[in-house]
């Protein structure tokens, strides 16, 4: 995967810019609307280059070490290239005492990166979060907008196995 | 409407989401349509029941049979005998866990029997996305009470009347804070005026107010609404964390119904009131669920906290009067608009009125949900409700209060909860969340996970909570490794005391509570790992030795072949014996032994 820091100027960029723009045009105005705009460029871009804070600094009139400021603070906020898929183990309390530990070593090893890496692939980018709400399922474990619960780290392989194979 | 003879109620909550109950649900459309049903009997996608871990779960009412763990394959047979002959298909009822009889009404079922539901009344119930079935249920009858019949300050007394308390953790009473907040600005019904709702649910392992936003958005449409009215405020806001998607869309989907049904926008109703509200998502950071770090985010600033006072109640959002409530807070309203205040304060405890939601989860048999009368006791909500501890183990101690509160122990057991009680035993009310903990929990692994996830959440503003917290981690993590010192619990209680005396915000000033009240109760634990260097639980990984009981070991040596840094030696049909030196404590000969002669201590 091109990792690139997706510039304006570069193919296949262009059309999210004029997106951006689009999404810039919307909250120009609207008091707070800073995270908002964050959260859709995210969206857009896979996360948040350079560029796209320099362009969204320009159109909300903010300077850009706010912007930066703000976009560091939030965990949700990447200012890196991530993967096509984020694996988020969840760490809250009541998967903690389930064995999630366990789980997110075992994860380690198949995915063979470090907590907030992302696979020589460019199919996975592991992390770990607080609680996504599932607390009766423990522990739990996300990719992409799927959930499973009660992963045993036996069964990891075999659910990573599926998103190779797509 | 129309008029059918059977209702099937799907949970669609996260949980059983997850589990797979959308397949279920193709599966009994075309069931339905296969067998002409679709006029007789009605199919509905409901919010979390609350035991999301016997999900899938499909309720058929009239009767409410409870059917648990369902897969599309059962559900031709549910179809064919329940609902075409009458017949309950029993292996997929629930099972009274002492009779193992199944039981015939979920309502009967001790998870659900000892359940008052005022702030999940519909969660489970309705289909969350039909603003009508909401409406069927009394649903905006107490937003329309309030704008027709009753003055802003006739609803003030009402809730404070209540005695409502907020559920967000602090327990400040709900109608003193909206009055505060009318007051401000000098009761001019032009000074700008916000109400927010705080759907940032930081304490991990609780998520109550997931499921009331999942499961009955409208609810806190009509509170906020209800709200705004009382304190004369225009716009609102619901400030939702990033990790939840589909509470974000149900809501999403919810303000739009209302504004389509005029229940939310201009001269609402036709009584010349007007207010609407907004979503705003979080974006992972814990700290924002303090109310004046969440005003910084929805300002869109970096969320962190600020002195107070002034309070939101006269300074907040953009400066202005401003009042925040909890999820659970406002799903409580609407009832009590509709009920009394009377009706309302009867339930509970002298202090604390009405009920509270609990998110029971950890080393329990019946993990979710349960709303109970404030002043039911621990005893009651672990062993009746949530069905008791697994596998036969040991209750040990439950933590309340996430990473701000404590544990409570065996000796806590029959003290009725509420805030006050709570409070007198070391830990706190908190959102709710319930972590149950048993003999297989160290203590100071749960203290140390704590600490490091305030650690991980301070915002870093002040130095205390920054760095006071990294170093009780540091302390902390040293004594897990087996490298605790003497003179470790006192540094630690030392610098407890600085860190809750000098932090800013409730984040640093609650830290140290995890630890304190561990060391309070379990301090033999922490003395073990120091001066023994034993992880009484055994989970401390660098405390664990494994053993080979030389009674029971028939020397195949199957664990010598598995050990990967060879520390396993013997002589074939004599026991083996492990060099505890050389052990990596990797655990993986415990599970090839045959004869279970391989033990952890
Ligand atoms: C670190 C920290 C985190 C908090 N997180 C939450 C939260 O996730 N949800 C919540 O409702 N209140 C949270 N609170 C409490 C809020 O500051 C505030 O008291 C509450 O939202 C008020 O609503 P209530 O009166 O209805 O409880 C938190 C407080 C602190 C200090
Ligand atoms: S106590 Fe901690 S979290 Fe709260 S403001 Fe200070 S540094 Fe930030
Ligand atoms: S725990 Fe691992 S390293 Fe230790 S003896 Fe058993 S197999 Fe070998
Ligand atoms: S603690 Fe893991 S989902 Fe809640
Ligand atoms: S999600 Fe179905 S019971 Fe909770």
């Amino acid at each position: 995967m091109a990792a690139s820091s997706c510039p304006a100027s570069a193919h296949g960029c262009a059309e999210k810019y004029q997106k951006l723009d689009e999404i810039l045009q919307e909250y120009k105005g609207v008091q707070g609307g800073l995270i908002p705009v964050l959260h859709q460029a995210q969206l857009l871009f896979g996360y948040l280059p350079h560029d796209v804070l320099v362009r969204i600094a320009e159109e909300l009139d903010l300077p850009l070490s706010e912007i930066y400021g703000v976009s560091s603070f939030y965990s949700f906020f990447s200012l890196k290239p991530r993967g096509k898929y984020t694996v988020s183990v969840c760490m809250g309390t009541a998967c903690y005492v389930k064995g999630a530990p366990a789980l997110l070593e075992k994860i380690k090893e198949t995915l063979q990166v470090e907590d907030g890496e992302t696979t020589k692939d460019g199919l996975f980018t592991l992390d770990t979060t607080r609680c996504v709400g599932a607390c009766g399922l423990a522990p739990v474990l996300t990719i992409g907008d799927d959930v499973y619960g009660r992963v045993t780290p036996d069964k990891v392989p075999e659910i990573f196995e599926r998103y190779r194979q797509e | 409407m129309k008029l059918y003879r059977a209702h099937v109620l799907i949970c669609g909550g996260a949980g059983c989401i997850s589990s797979g109950c959308h397949a279920v649900k193709e599966e009994f459309i075309r069931e339905l349509q296969a067998n002409g049903l679709q006029d007789e009997i009605q199919l509905i996608e409901t919010g979390c029941v609350g035991s999301c871990d016997l999900g899938p779960i499909v309720i058929v009412y009239p009767e409410g049979v409870f059917y648990q763990h369902v897969t599309p394959e059962d559900v031709q047979e549910i179809v064919n005998e329940h609902l075409l002959k009458g017949r309950y298909v029993k292996r997929k009822m629930h099972r009274h866990p002492s009779s193992g009889e199944p039981v015939v009404s979920s309502r009967e079922m001790d998870f659900f029997r000892h359940q008052t539901r005022i702030a999940l009344r519909n969660v489970g119930l309705i289909n969350p996305e039909s603003i009508e079935e909401y409406i069927a249920r009394d649903g905006y009858f107490a937003l329309g009470k309030v704008l027709n019949e009753m003055t802003p300050e006739e609803v003030i007394q009402v809730i404070k009347e209540s005695g409502l308390r907020g559920r967000g953790g602090a327990g400040f009473p709900t109608g003193l804070k909206w009055e505060f907040t009318r007051k401000a600005g000098g009761a001019d019904e032009r000074t700008e005026k916000y109400v927010v709702c705080n759907a940032d649910e930081g304490d991990p392992g609780a998520f109550m107010d997931r499921s009331i936003l999942e499961g009955d958005p409208h609810s806190i449409i009509e509170a906020m609404a209800i709200a705004a009215y009382a304190i004369g405020a225009g716009q609102g806001y619901i400030y939702v964390r990033a990790e939840y998607p589909l509470a974000v869309a149900r809501m999403k989907q919810a303000i739009a119904k209302a504004r389509e049904y005029g229940l939310l926008g201009q001269n609402i109703m036709g009584t010349g009131f007007s207010f609407d509200l907004e979503i705003r998502v979080g974006a992972g950071a814990f700290v924002c669920g303090e109310e004046t770090a969440l005003i910084a985010s929805i300002e869109g600033k970096r969320g962190e906290p600020r002195m107070k006072p002034p309070f939101p109640a006269t300074s907040g959002l953009w400066g202005k009067p401003t009042l925040i409530n909890n999820v659970e807070t406002f799903a409580n309203i609407p009832v009590i608009i509709l009920k009394g205040a009377q009706w309302f304060s009867r339930i509970g405890t002298e202090k604390s009125k009405g009920t509270k939601v609990f998110a029971i989860a950890g080393k329990i048999n019946t993990t979710g949900l349960v709303e109970v009368p404030m002043g039911t006791t621990l005893r009651k909500i672990i062993f009746e409700l949530g069905g008791g501890i697994p596998n036969g183990k040991k209750f040990k101690a439950a933590q309340t209060g996430g990473p701000s509160g404590g544990c409570l122990t065996e000796k806590h057991l029959d003290t009725p909860v509420d805030y006050e009680s709570l409070q007198a035993a070391g830990s706190m009310m908190g959102s709710g969340g319930l972590i149950v903990m048993d003999e297989d929990t160290c203590m100071v692994d749960v203290a140390r996970f704590f600490l490091e996830f305030t650690q991980d959440e301070s915002c870093g503003k002040c130095v205390p909570c920054r760095i006071g917290t990294k170093h009780m981690l540091e302390i902390l993590t040293r004594i897990t490794e087996g490298k605790g010192e003497e003179g470790d619990l006192e540094t630690l209680e030392e610098l407890a005391k600085v860190i809750a005396s000098s932090s800013l915000c409730g984040l640093g000033q609650s830290a140290p509570n995890p630890v304190l009240s561990t060391l309070r109760n379990f301090r033999d634990e922490y003395e073990a790992h120091i001066k023994e260097k034993r992880c009484p639980a055994g989970v401390c990984t660098a405390l664990k030795r494994y053993e080979i009981i030389p009674e029971q070991c028939k020397g195949c040596g199957l664990c010598a072949r598995v050990c990967p840094v060879q520390a396993i030696s013997g002589v074939r049909k004599e026991p083996y014996l492990i060099d505890q030196e050389i052990c990596s404590k990797c655990g993986l000969c415990l599970s090839k032994c045959p004869f279970g002669a391989i033990v952890v201590k």
